[in-house]
């Protein structure tokens, strides 16, 4: 079985984000950059599929600038076989990115297709789904378990209610959740090592990829300050404030 | 080594810090406990082969990335960085004057952290002024017999083999053209008491009795007696590095608490970063560290261009571990008494920096040696 990850470059998780002065977006330069955490979790998972000898190979696919190939190298380094770069400088929107991925699966044929939920970044939650759809095939979506069965594979997904297991007949698209795994990280030789795993590089032209945007973003705007709570004396004010400042009562 | 490789490393470093060494850290130091999942951990991710040559199943870091490792792991917790010190500055004396039998037979070993090593150069009656050493080994058909007794020996408790400075002649003048290193797996004739210390705890430092230990003769590293201290000395190039790393790793811990600290705590109406002799305090345990890391990177490229990097590891470790130290206190005057309290990590770090001044050579004997080095390159 063959399975193709998804990964996406995004400003780690432990920094704190900033506007920038224009609005147009938020500051990159001089930022630390890593792998997308959802994306780790779907690296990690078809791992350990191959490890558990269900999966014979493990493509990684990152669409984005140059830099995009350390995040694919590290995904190489944690285990897969090897990456595919497509090189874009401008901002994809999901619909793109669905359709790149769309045509590499096309060309790689693969068994599953694990992504992230969602990135941490922009937090859309659409490009598993949106390839999916392209694909004409079956999703699972915010997955916590997976297991390989005869032709099919069984998901667990976090739902309101509780746990949802489906069968998806393969091919098919999986996005993961938090809790599906804890991702490992590289060891030292491995990194060594994945220097010598190929990242084929293509661009969306070659591809024949529509990338255009569809959306157009107005501003970007820092979250409000939260302000300093102030303290009551009584009950009785806080009635009163209830019910005539904040007019909930 | 690509900047990108690098890049891949230290994140791993990170995510290692992160997850199995700042959760139990703490605890573990308070309980003076040997970290033996984190050295388990350690094996895994390489961390025993970092400068010991691909070929022999190493991942032949340089000393600036090496640097940068040791850098980070010590601002979680520096014992942490002293399990891999001494192993790998008797890896990288096999690796530079072992034969290729030794080389062949125990670096690939070295590497995978399945022989963690130690090196024994101290003694109850000398450290400094090491040509006073009197542990003796004496040839006896195809072994070396050693008697003597050495003191201070980090990762002598749970280390599988140790480099051990001793006299083969005790009559030569100058007295180190009689000294030798030899590599001497754990087994009879050895005895190890732990010591309890100030700092640096949870990482095993003992004292060592040697007893009619026998060594066989092929394990004398280079396989030439008299070449003993040289061979040492040449090895702490890289040991003053991964000192001076710590230093830098201490003092910048110490800053970061601090300036987290001085922007949220509040006297008189203001956050205290505001008060002027705070933001004293903070620039210049800043400016210190920043000059420490350039100090230390200055030496690493000079001991990576296979040049002699005695002075400028000298430098980096004298300046880094005075700001260690410094900054140590600083951060505990910020943080008035939760910075004297021992449920933070502060007063650890009060703790663990005067190690620094002293390991590896004093500062004392560092500035001889810069001033040394000094007149011998500028002469008159
Ligand atoms: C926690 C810890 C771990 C250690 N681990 C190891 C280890 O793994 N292996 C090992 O071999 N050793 C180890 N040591 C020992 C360490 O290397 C020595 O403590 C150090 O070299 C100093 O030697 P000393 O303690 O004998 O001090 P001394 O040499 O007795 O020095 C005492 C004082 O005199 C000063 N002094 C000495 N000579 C001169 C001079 N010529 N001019 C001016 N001042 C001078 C010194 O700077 C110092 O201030 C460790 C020590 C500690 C505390
Ligand atoms: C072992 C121990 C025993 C103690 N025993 C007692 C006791 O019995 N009774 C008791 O009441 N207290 C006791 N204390 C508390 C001690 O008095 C306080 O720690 C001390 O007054 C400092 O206050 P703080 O820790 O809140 O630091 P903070 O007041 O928060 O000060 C933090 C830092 O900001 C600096 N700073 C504050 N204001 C300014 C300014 N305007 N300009 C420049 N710098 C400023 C301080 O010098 C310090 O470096 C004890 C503390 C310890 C550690």
């Amino acid at each position: 079985m063959k399975i193709l990850v998804s990964v996406k470059r995004v400003i780690d998780a432990n920094v704190k984000v900033r506007v920038k002065a224009d609005r147009t977006g938020v500051e990159t330069a001089n930022v630390k950059m890593s792998m997308n955490p959802f994306d780790e979790i779907a690296v990690e998972e078809a791992i350990r599929l191959a490890e558990d000898g269900k999966a014979a190979e493990i493509v990684v696919v990152s669409a984005g600038p140059e830099k995009c190939s350390e995040t694919i190298r590290t995904a190489l380094a944690m285990g897969a076989d090897r990456g595919i770069h497509v090189t874009c400088e401008d901002a994809l929107e999901p619909l793109a990115v669905a359709k790149i991925l769309k045509a590499i699966v096309d060309r790689e044929t693969p068994d599953i297709v694990i992504a992230g939920k969602q990135a941490i970044d922009d937090d859309c939650n659409q490009t598993g789904q949106m390839l999916a759809g392209l694909l004409g095939w079956p999703q699972g979506t915010f997955v916590s378990k997976l297991e390989i069965g005869d032709g099919e594979v069984q998901v667990t997904r976090e739902v309101d209610g509780g746990l949802e297991t489906l069968a998806l007949e393969l091919p098919c698209v999986v996005t993961t959740d938090l809790r599906l795994n804890e991702p490992r990280y590289a060891s030292l030789p491995n990194i060594m090592r994945a220097k010598k795993k190929p990242i084929d590089i293509v661009t969306p032209e070659e591809l024949g990829v529509d990338i255009a945007p569809r959306l157009t973003t107005l501003k970007i705007e820092e979250p409000p300050k939260r302000e300093a709570g102030v303290k009551l004396e009584t009950a009785a004010e806080l009635i009163d404030k209830l019910a005539n400042e904040a007019g909930v009562i | 080594m690509t900047d990108e490789q690098e890049s891949l490393i230290l994140d791993s470093i990170d995510r290692f810090i992160a997850r199995d060494v700042k959760p139990v850290a703490h605890d573990l130091e308070a309980a003076d406990a040997y970290p033996i999942e984190i050295v388990e951990k350690m094996k895994e991710i390489g961390l025993f082969g970092a400068t010991v040559a691909p070929e022999y199943g190493g991942l032949g870091l340089g000393a600036v990335t090496y640097a940068r490792i040791v850098e980070r792991v010590s601002a979680a917790w520096m014992s942490v960085a002293g399990i891999f010190n001494a192993h790998l500055i008797m890896a990288a004396v096999v690796e530079r004057f072992g034969t290729e039998e030794q080389k062949q037979r125990y670096l690939p070993r070295f590497a995978s952290g399945e022989l963690r090593g130690a090196v024994a150069l101290t003694e109850p009656d000398c450290g400094t002024d090491l040509q006073a050493i009197t542990t003796r080994a004496v040839r006896d058909g195809n072994d070396y017999v050693i008697n003597g007794a050495k003191m201070w020996i980090t990762n002598s408790i749970y280390g599988h083999i140790i480099a051990v400075l001793v006299k083969t002649d005790p009559g030569t003048d100058p007295p180190h053209k009689g000294m030798s290193l030899l590599l001497v797996e754990k087994g009879d004739g050895i005895s190890v008491s732990k010591l309890d210390k100030l700092g640096y705890r949870g990482i095993d430092t003992g004292s060592m009795v040697f007893e009619d230990c026998r060594v066989p003769a092929d394990n004398l590293i280079g396989g030439e007696e008299g070449r003993g201290l040289q061979q040492i000395l040449a090895g702490m190039e890289l040991g003053r590095i991964n000192v001076a790393a710590r230093g830098v790793g201490i003092a910048q811990a110490c800053l970061d608490e601090s300036l987290a600290y001085a922007q949220v705590r509040k006297t008189f109406g203001k956050p205290i970063c505001e008060h002027q002799a705070i933001q004293i305090k903070l620039a210049d345990m800043a400016t210190g560290v920043e000059a420490a890391r350039l100090l230390v990177e200055k030496a690493a490229r000079v001991y990576d261009s296979g040049q002699r990097a005695d002075m400028e590891a000298g430098m980096a470790k004298l300046f880094a571990s005075e700001v260690a130290l410094k900054n140590s206190l600083e951060a505990m005057r910020i943080h008035g008494a939760y910075g004297y309290s021992t449920e933070y990590n502060l007063e650890r770090y009060y703790r663990d920096a005067p190690l620094l001044a002293i390991g590896e050579g004093t500062n004392e004997l560092q500035r001889i040696i810069i001033a040394r080095e000094l007149i011998k390159r500028n002469p008159v």
